[in-house]
């Protein structure tokens, strides 16, 4: 068909929302928001409006590659062998806590993933598969090898997928509280029918650690940034919800060294997806975090960021 | 003047606890059917073809229906069957689906058969709707969100090609695909049964409705902004070279008439006495915004004026947009003054959301709202909430005997020319009986 249905982005998303760690004096860390001059006609208007006074904790760099004609924002930072992770679903909201423990040994890349937050959308993708394949693009042009990749949630999910895909790069494979596989029991906890609250709530162990980084309201661009996420996370994983029947069987064949690392008190994946995960991987380890919920690398970031650690080097 | 009539054919369950003035709020999408009983939706379906046939009796010209699923307050989920059976036990009226929800059709060729039967055993009388539908609908048919426009639009032009297209032909989408289009059916209508586009809020929708001039139907959206969204329509039409008239401004809104001032209350007050209804102001129940508004089902800031009414931007699940266009906080509004932000019946009253009385007093009402709209076709909505069949036939019959003969002089003195008196691709006078 010649026609375009196409409806313009409901947000200019490039260049308009960047999220900021700031780490509290209690060692926990708040996110902030500050809205960036916008490339396009964004709602909230023109010019640099911090919302809150951010600061960054590490140095980290922004680079970006294009990828089958779409840019690709990654953010980078330390030095060392390459370790690449894939956000959740909710979008990349900077540059976190774990990611600065990572940072003393590896050279951390944080890339959005296309069509979430400053990266282009592939309008054409439709399944997490399709996002799989440009992300191997984007290690390809990154010029990466050898590379430690770490998938949260819905970036686990891609993650595996990639790993399916290309075992060249992808010296070792860490997959955390990671989407894929139906579960055995339960169901994985449909963002499509959750408000960011109760969603994001449910991430955390309890409603104290949401609160330590959202805060009692969160901020309208925050909610903003997880609206557009979740449209993105709409367009490639609507039916079915988070799994894919043809990822398993594939991961037979996937030898990559894999570690498994679930919260135990998992309430969006649950921790059987781990279990299944161990069973359908030939090389795989799982260690669950007991006590942890979903966002485990927000609540334990020292634990996770030493686990990872651990498995990239044995492996 | 084309006068319709329209009810949402709400599941009245007087033992549920939903119903009636102390009935419970429902949340969207929030109770199960297992206290669905047949018995009684067999007796509702009955009672709303029966009312739909004396409708056509007292001499309204059309017959609308709409579609919602899952929930209590529209038992309309398959209404081509309803349209099905009204093709058959009624004579002149036109059939009106406002509409079928095209995003959430896997298989629009079906559609296209069921509307062509429809059309061909109503001999033309189908007027066909679309719309894209709520969260409500996608969820409950899982179509998925960020294409409900794409979809809207290829189903579209999918069904219109399938029915004025010698067939058999090849369909290659992006959302759909055929390897042998031919339906051994095709419309009365030649080419095609009109088509009508209702809606509430999407600019994107008036444009493209404009652009292919359709009538555009406003359901129950306050006067002022109804207005602004009319000019909206008109601007585009200007864009595309053509100037919008009465013929293509239709406006559906609540009239209950009845013998007595104090019956017509009575009456008008059940209204909001029903199951809760995201679109009837005053009784919209909880309104979860995060399914009625799911991630890219339409665009966050393609909006019309109707934004700035809460009870409308509410049913949507637009209450963030609401706050952005007034400056008004919706938490604060409903600490403050839970009734107020509802709309009260005294409220609705007022502001003509409700209009109620006997005939004497309700056809200046209705006047005042054709004069400021200027409407070629309009639908009264009534026998709606916990009204019951006394309710609605009283009514009826009343407006058969004095409002319609009291609006059809409207719509002559006001030049008010409705889409079968004057052509909206052409803006010609259509001939009488053509």
């Amino acid at each position: 068909m010649s026609a375009d249905y196409t409806e313009p982005l409901l947000y200019a998303p490039v260049d308009v929302i960047e999220l900021s760690v700031e780490r509290t004096h209690t060692q926990s860390f708040v996110i902030h928001v500050l809205l960036r001059p916008p490339a396009g006609n964004h709602p909230a208007g023109g010019g640099i409006t911090p919302l809150t006074t951010a600061t960054p904790t590490q140095p980290h760099t922004t680079e970006t590659v294009t990828v089958a004609g779409r840019a690709v924002r990654v953010l980078k930072g330390g030095s060392g062998a390459p370790l690449v992770v894939l956000h959740h679903s909710t979008g990349n909201p900077g540059w976190l806590p774990v990611y600065d423990k990572l940072a003393a040994q590896f050279t951390v890349f944080v890339p959005d993933m296309p069509g979430y937050g400053q990266s282009e959308r592939p309008e054409w993708a439709r399944d997490p598969r399709d996002l799989g394949i440009l992300l191997n693009f984007a290690l390809e042009k990154l010029g990466l090898t050898g590379v430690t990749l770490v998938g949260f949630g819905f970036g686990g999910f891609v993650a595996a997928e990639l790993a399916t895909m290309d075992h060249s790069k992808i010296k070792s494979l860490v997959l955390v509280g990671a989407a894929g596989i139906q579960p055995r029991e339960g169901e994985i906890m449909d963002e499509m029918l959750t408000g960011f609250i109760e969603y994001m709530e449910a991430g955390f162990r309890d409603k104290a650690g949401y609160q330590a980084v959202y805060g009692e309201e969160p901020e309208p661009a925050v909610r903003e940034l997880w609206d557009y996420s979740r449209e993105m996370t709409a367009r490639v994983t609507w039916k079915p919800y988070m799994f894919n029947r043809r990822l398993a069987p594939a991961l037979a064949e996937v030898r990559t060294p894999t570690l498994l690392i679930w919260g135990g008190q998992d309430r969006v994946v649950p921790p059987v997806c781990g279990q299944q995960y161990k069973e359908a991987l030939p090389n795989a380890r799982l260690e669950v975090l007991a006590g942890a919920g979903h966002f485990v690398e927000i609540e334990e970031p020292d634990r996770v960021a030493q686990l990872i650690a651990a498995h990239a080097r044995q492996a | 003047m084309f006068i319709g009539y329209f009810t949402e054919r709400p599941y009245q369950d007087p033992g549920s606890g939903y119903f009636g003035a102390t009935g419970r709020d429902i949340t969207d999408l929030g109770i199960s059917n297992s206290t669905y009983d047949p018995k009684l939706g067999a007796e509702l379906y009955n009672r709303y073809l029966d009312e739909k046939v004396y409708a056509e009796e007292m001499g309204f010209d059309g017959l609308m229906l709409n579609e919602h699923h899952s929930t209590p307050f529209c038992m309309g989920g398959v209404l081509n069957v309803e349209a099905a059976i009204l093709a058959r036990i009624t004579k002149k009226a036109k059939i009106v689906l406002l509409g079928n929800v095209l995003p959430i059709w896997d298989d629009p060729l079906w559609l296209a058969e069921e509307l062509a039967e429809i059309d061909m055993i109503s001999r033309g009388r189908l007027v066909t709707g679309w719309v894209r539908g709520t969260g409500r609908e996608s969820v409950a048919h899982n179509a998925q969100a960020p294409f409900n426009w794409e979809r809207f639009q290829e189903a579209h032009d999918f069904i219109v090609k399938a029915w004025t297209t010698p067939g058999p032909f090849r369909w290659e989408g992006e959302h759909y695909n055929y390897r042998y289009v031919n339906p051994w059916s095709r419309p009365y209508q030649q080419p095609h049964p009109q088509i009508w586009i209702p809606g509430v809020m999407s600019r994107n929708t008036v444009a493209w409705a404009a652009k292919n001039r359709y009538p555009y139907v406003m359901l129950a959206t306050e006067m002022e902004p109804t207005l602004q969204s009319y000019q909206y329509y008109t601007d585009c039409a200007k864009e595309n070279g053509y100037e919008a008239d009465t013929q293509h401004r239709s406006y559906l809104f609540k009239v209950h008439v009845d013998e007595t001032e104090e019956l017509a209350e009575a009456a008008a007050r059940k209204y909001i006495q029903g199951p809760s209804n995201p679109f009837l102001e005053g009784n919209q129940g909880t309104v979860r915004s995060e399914i009625q508004n799911l991630p890219g089902l339409t665009s966050r800031t393609q909006l019309l004026p109707t934004v700035s009414s809460f009870a409308a931007a509410q049913s949507r699940g637009r209450t963030a947009e609401f706050e952005k266009a007034t400056g008004k906080s919706a938490d604060e509004l409903r600490k403050e003054n839970a009734a107020d932000f509802l709309g009260t019946f005294d409220q609705q009253t007022n502001k003509k959301s409700i209009i109620w009385g006997t005939p004497d007093t309700v056809i200046p009402k209705v006047r005042e709202v054709l004069e400021y709209l200027r409407p070629g076709s309009i639908f009264f909505w009534d026998g709606d909430g916990a009204m019951d069949h006394g309710d609605a036939m009283r009514s009826l019959r009343l407006m058969g005997e004095e409002v319609i003969p009291a609006v059809r002089e409207m719509g002559k003195s006001l030049d008010l020319q409705g889409p079968f008196e004057r052509d909206t691709k052409t803006n010609q006078p259509i001939e009488a009986g053509a």
